[in-house]
């Protein structure tokens, strides 16, 4: 269960930008989690309302979206969602497969009262 | 008071892949080679390194990073093979970050050939540290069953090398090889497998050929 080591991670940058903005609240935190992130977004969410009392981001609103595993074939360029995350081309059987989406863990933005 | 909303686009654990990176290029310089061991607790993977460190240790040097929640025991382990070892002791924690290993860094002696570092017993967390590694082994083993990959697919998809242990138990589990094999291969077709068993000493020669070829790339490169 690393989701609570995460956590502390985002709330590393959360302060770094509150600060820089000079910001007194921070309201809104979206983060994007990929399929393939290796977290579990329910797991994040709990983390995350545990961790933020008597932080910056107190009565902050969590949202995350969910990324699904995409891929590109390098062979013959159909871009397909993967939910089984077999690294097979459908159209082509080719295995040569770039992703394109689904592995991140991103703090996209954020709310701030300055 | 004002509302301001602001574009971040910072990955949460960016500054683990920025430390990682450092310890990566720092190692790779002094031409080591660095080999992460992941896999759930008890699929052998001090037993697989007690192996290695007999097999390796008349030729090469090797070290060992010991990634634990408590207790010194593995590191013990194989400094009884006489190899240098360190206990990283998490404390609670269910995988290894690239800063603790980072803090061992300066103790690290220069004239390594190979860094193992075996991480906490978890299929699941370790899988989205980057420790600064040059591969990244999965193990699974024979009685964990042959459906894990699909379940557990960072660990495969994040590796380079997946290594099946305790093959001698094929006869007594219904565990079909080929199935876990093909399973991996579809999550990652750049994966290379290996068969092994630490107690019948088989498999693991192939194992230190390909972990060999690896670091004489690495220096070639370097050269
Ligand atoms: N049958 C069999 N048992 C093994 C083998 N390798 C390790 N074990 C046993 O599996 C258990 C866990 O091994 P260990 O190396 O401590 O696993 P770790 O938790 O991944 O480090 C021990 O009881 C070992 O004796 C093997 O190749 N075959
Ligand atoms: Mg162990
Ligand atoms: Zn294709």
């Amino acid at each position: 269960m690393h989701e609570l080591s995460i956590v502390a991670s985002l709330f590393e940058i959360l302060e770094e930008k509150a600060k820089e903005k000079k910001a007194e609240k921070i309201t809104s935190v979206k983060l994007k989690v990929g399929a393939l992130s290796g977290v579990v977004p329910e797991f994040l969410e709990t983390a995350f309302n545990i961790y933020k009392k008597d932080t910056i981001a107190d009565e902050a609103e969590l949202k995350i979206e969910e990324v699904p595993l995409k891929v590109k074939c390098e062979k013959c360029g159909a871009e397909i969602i993967k939910n089984d995350y077999v690294f097979i081309c459908e159209k082509c059987d080719s295995r040569e497969l770039k992703t394109l989406a689904g592995t991140e863990l991103l703090l996209e933005k954020i709310e701030l009262e300055v | 008071m004002e509302k301001k909303e602001i574009l971040v686009l910072e990955e949460l654990l960016g500054s683990n892949k920025k430390i990682a990176a450092e310890i990566r290029k720092k190692l790779e310089e002094k031409g080591i080679l660095t080999i992460n061991l992941l896999s759930s607790p008890g699929s052998g993977k001090t037993t697989l390194l007690e192996r290695i460190a007999e097999k390796l240790k008349p030729d090469y040097r090797m070290a060992v990073i010991e990634g634990d929640i408590e207790t010194e025991r593995d590191a013990e382990r194989i400094r009884a093979k006489g190899i240098p070892a360190w206990q990283i002791i998490t404390g609670g924690a269910c995988h290894l970050e690239a800063k603790m290993v980072g803090k061992i860094f300066p103790e690290i002696p220069a004239d390594l050939d190979f860094l193992f570092i075996e991480n906490v017993g978890n299929l699941v967390c370790p899988a989205s540290y980057d420790l600064g590694e040059r591969i990244r082994c999965t193990l699974l083993s024979i009685p964990e069953g042959d459906d894990k990959p699909k379940k557990y697919p960072k660990a495969f998809t994040t590796s380079d090398c997946l290594i099946i242990t305790k093959t001698d138990l094929l006869p007594a589990l219904p565990f079909n090889l080929e199935h876990a094999q093909k399973e991996a291969l579809e999550l990652n077709p750049k994966l290379s497998i290996f068969t092994t068993s630490a107690l019948k000493d088989a498999g693991i020669d192939e194992l230190i050929e390909y972990f060999i070829a690896t670091l004489l790339k690495l220096r070639q490169k370097n050269a």
